[in-house]
């Protein structure tokens, strides 16, 4: 089992590296106008070094004005060391601007995350004990719907209706007008109220391939012959279904659950963007569109790192949770 | 009748007469048959099929059949406003002074005062004057016998085109108004006044008077005494708004609004110009209204689920083609090979998608990319970056398949190996690769929809459904127009959904376990 896991590690070490081989060249390819707009941007200011001196000073700060090969590597050591330089965007450590937004969408995350696993499970193993009946087909429906809302359009929708027409929520940001008046308990419950429509939007678009997971799984278990053995001693059906059924739809549960968790870190680009709610996402978006370089670098490599945690971690809970499962 | 009759009698006694094991008793339907059997009884696949049929006749049919282009612009008349003239009644008392006289501020203060005393005699300065009301809010002022000055409220205007009026003539036009006199003579002429006020000389309008005073309100606008005349009758008789034909038939509509505050008539012309139909309201000329550059919304639609769908189908196309020659050699052969190309599907699957889409679409915003060799490049990156999935899944089905007894037949009766490949083994891969490829479809047409809506997809004068959405980013179109953007979302919902319900059919109907 160690020995699996560490070269796993190793293997996925391996893997990233090449990734951030493949992001530097595609950045290194990207037109240098953004070094260029940003050294006018620079030299504009009162006092400033000239034009010039700016273009060089960035152009080697960054690396490029090295071959592809030998500015990666720079990057690399830089990275490693834990220095992933300045936002051009955010005019800060990209550290820094990283510690101040990624709080927020964890905790966007895990609320969804939460509401999907009480909402989609409970609802697939119904889908799954009553299959082919009406309300099978309602729930399968519904989570193929759930599957095929584009996120802009039912965030859209969501804020029209709650936003604009019923006037319940805001149509985006974080704080009110009025956030810096309220007491600390005014001030949770009025992000708290912000957070409702992305949230609910979060939910809903990635609740459907759960609830599709579960009620597959649950039905595979129900086809199995421990099952039918159960029945056959004539035990309750319930029993049959939360007992023997339920426990051994968890497995594969779990290890996609586990393997989801990662990914909490890596944010809601387009809910976010669409909410202009200040978590990772959107400050990617910003920092991509704008052609921080820096910030994309790092956000790439981090969602790069996060894929492979949770490829490594779903890997690791299957064998944890399924005692059949040998690792070699 | 009777003839039919028996023929459909026909075919269980001919069954009867078969023997008990006689194979014509077995209703056999080819796998193929199974299959369709399978998918037409599962019902949301036949929501999902008619979905799918809907939206292709919308899009690929519909476009052939309206008679709008894809960029046509409409146009409507609007009639837009601006201030014309403004107008005031003259209610204090103005002066004229002939030749050689004088008449100051100061010495007309002090004849306001003695006015306003009733005294008919003033002075200043030790001079005397006196005045004499001559009726109509007229005065004539004198310096002893000498006339000094006049003050009246009806201003005496010259005719247009016509020389200015002498003081003399002013003078006696308005005394003769005073008087209600026709006619007086001034300056050696001799002139008549009729009942609207106008001076005439010898038959002809060389003036005329009235209390108003029509100001411009830009400059190089000039007056005429016709347009004066209507806004006259218009202000007396208290109407808000008449039609003017100006000199060069051009029909004008204006408006009048009093601003009692500043005792100001301000007049605004209305002028109808051609623009185009912004965000028209549905009617039945555009069913679904215009947009904000003045396109069919219904058309538009139209185009852009061609666009989405074209897109959709080259993506998995590339996909599908690049997944299975990858994942087949990495199947087929194993060893190395095999390990080399998972890790470059490893690579692949890590680099994360949505934001190197961005980012590129930023970069080619940067670089002004024409729209057209945009949306190819679009197409080439989407496929790009989603085979590695295809792959996955056509190396693992292909790997347990050749441990299989049919693939070592093919290999003992010695057929040539790219035969054992695209004759064995790639057609029982196909099931597979229909559904995943169905439920792509759906994905990509998703993932282009965002990009296009984040406006990075594509780009103006090509429709896409996501773009069309886009506009909800003004949030005055959000909450105003929802026929602009609504439609297409929904559009979007039914095209997505409908490729995921049969994709979702498809899976089942592939399925030998599943028991229907």
């Amino acid at each position: 089992m160690r020995n699996y896991i560490i070269k796993r590690i190793l293997i996925s070490i391996l893997i990233l590296i090449f990734v951030t081989f493949a992001i530097y060249l595609l950045m290194r390819c990207l037109p240098t106008s953004y070094v260029q707009t940003m050294a006018m941007q620079l030299s504009a200011g009162p006092n400033a070094k000239p034009y010039e001196e700016w273009l060089a000073q960035l152009t080697a700060a960054y690396g490029l004005d090295l071959p592809i090969p030998l500015g990666w590597l720079k990057w690399l050591k830089e990275f490693i060391t834990g220095n992933f330089g300045d936002s051009w965007r955010y005019a800060m450590p990209v550290a820094d601007k990283f510690k101040e937004v990624i709080g927020l969408s964890f905790v966007m995350g895990l609320i969804s995350l939460i509401l999907q696993l009480i909402i989609a499970i409970p609802l697939g193993i119904v889908a799954a004990t009553r299959q082919y009946s009406r309300l099978d087909y309602g729930i399968s429906a519904g989570a193929l719907v759930g599957i095929s809302l584009p996120t802009f359009f039912f965030a859209s929708l969501l804020r029209l209706v709650f936003a604009v027409h019923l006037g319940w929520f805001e149509t985006h940001g974080l704080v009110g007008r009025n956030f810096n008046q309220l007491s600390p308990m005014g001030q949770l419950g009025d992000m708290a109220m912000h957070l409702v429509l992305p949230i609910v939007t979060l939910t809903i678009i990635s609740i459907g391939g759960l609830m599709r997971y579960t009620r597959t799984n649950m039905l595979e278990v129900l086809n199995a012959d421990y099952i039918r053995t159960a029945r056959a001693k004539g035990l309750d059906e319930k029993k049959v279904i939360y007992h023997h059924a339920f426990r051994n739809t968890l497995i594969p549960l779990v290890t996609i659950v586990g393997g989801s968790l990662p990914g909490l870190f890596s944010g809601a680009l387009i809910t976010e963007t669409l909410f202009s709610i200040p978590g990772i996402g959107f400050t990617s978006y910003t920092a991509m569109r704008a052609g921080d370089i820096p910030f994309t670098m790092f956000y790439l490599t981090f969602l790069a790192i996060l894929t492979l945690a949770g490829n490594l971690l779903s890997d690791i809970l299957y064998a944890v949770v399924d005692p059949r499962v040998r690792l070699a | 009748m009777r003839e039919e009759e028996k023929n459909v009698n026909a075919a269980p006694e001919r069954e009867e007469n078969y023997t008990l094991n006689d194979d014509r008793r077995v209703k056999v339907l080819s796998p193929g048959r199974l299959v369709a059997q399978r998918f037409f009884r599962n019902r949301l696949a036949i929501v999902g099929l008619v979905m799918l049929v809907a939206m292709f006749a919308f899009s690929f049919v519909g476009g052939l059949v309206v008679p709008y282009g894809q960029a046509e612009q409409f146009y409507t008349t609007e009639v837009l406003k601006k201030e014309y003239v403004g107008v005031t009644r003259n209610d204090n008392i103005r002066y004229s002074v002939p030749d050689g006289q004088s008449f100051g501020a100061l010495e007309q203060a002090e004849f306001i005062l003695a006015l306003n005393k009733g005294e008919t005699e003033f002075s200043r300065k030790d001079v005397q004057y006196r005045y004499v009301d001559e009726g109509g809010d007229f005065y004539s002022i004198y310096m002893g016998d000498t006339l000094v000055a006049m003050g009246y409220k009806d201003i005496v205007n010259t005719a247009d085109g016509k020389p200015e009026l002498s003081f003399p003539v002013k003078y006696e036009a308005l005394k003769a108004m005073a008087g209600g006199q026709g006619s007086f003579t001034a300056d050696g002429g001799s002139y008549t006044l009729d009942g609207e006020h106008n001076i005439l000389l010898n038959g002809e309008e060389v003036g005329y008077i009235s209390r108003f005073v029509v100001q411009p309100k830009e400059n190089g606008v000039v007056i005429t005494r016709h347009f004066k005349e209507a806004l006259e009758e218009a202000l007396e008789e208290h109407i808000d708004e008449f039609v003017y034909t100006d000199t060069d038939g051009v029909e004008y509509t204006y408006t009048v609004s009093y601003d009692a505050s500043a005792m100001v008539w301000s007049v605004m012309q209305g002028k109808e110009t051609r623009v185009w139909d912004k965000y028209g309201s549905p009617s039945p000329a555009h069913p679904l209204g215009t947009d904000g550059n003045g396109m069919d919304m219904l058309v538009r639609l139209m185009y852009g689920g061609r666009v989405s769908l074209i897109i959709g189908f080259i993506v998995v196309g590339i996909e599908v083609v690049l997944g299975v020659i990858m994942g087949g050699i990495s199947g087929y052969f194993g060893g190395w090979v095999d390990n080399l190309i998972m890790r470059i599907v490893d690579v692949f699957y890590c680099i994360p998608s949505t934001p190197i889409l961005i980012i590129l679409g930023a970069a080619m915003d940067a670089m002004q990319v024409d729209p057209m060799i945009r949306m190819l490049y679009l197409m080439l990156l989407l496929g790009f970056l989603g085979w590695p999935g295809t792959a996955r899944m056509i190396r693992g089905l292909i790997l347990s398949l050749r441990e299989q007894e049919f693939m070592t037949a093919t290999e003992a009766t010695g057929i040539s190996v790219p035969r054992r490949i695209f004759k064995h083994l790639i057609p029982n891969v196909i099931p597979q690769l229909i559904v995943t490829s169905t439920m792509g479809l759906g994905s990509v047409i998703l993932m282009e929809a965002t990009l296009s809506f984040l406006g990075l997809g594509v780009k103006f004068p090509f429709a896409s459904w996501g773009n069309i959405i886009s506009d909800v980013n003004n949030s005055y179109v959000m909450t105003t127009y929802w026929f602009i953007w609504i439609p297409a979302g929904i559009c979007l919902l039914i095209t997505v959904l409908g490729f995921n319900f049969v994709g979702d059919g498809l899976r089942d109907a592939f399925d030998p376990k599943m028991k229907r």
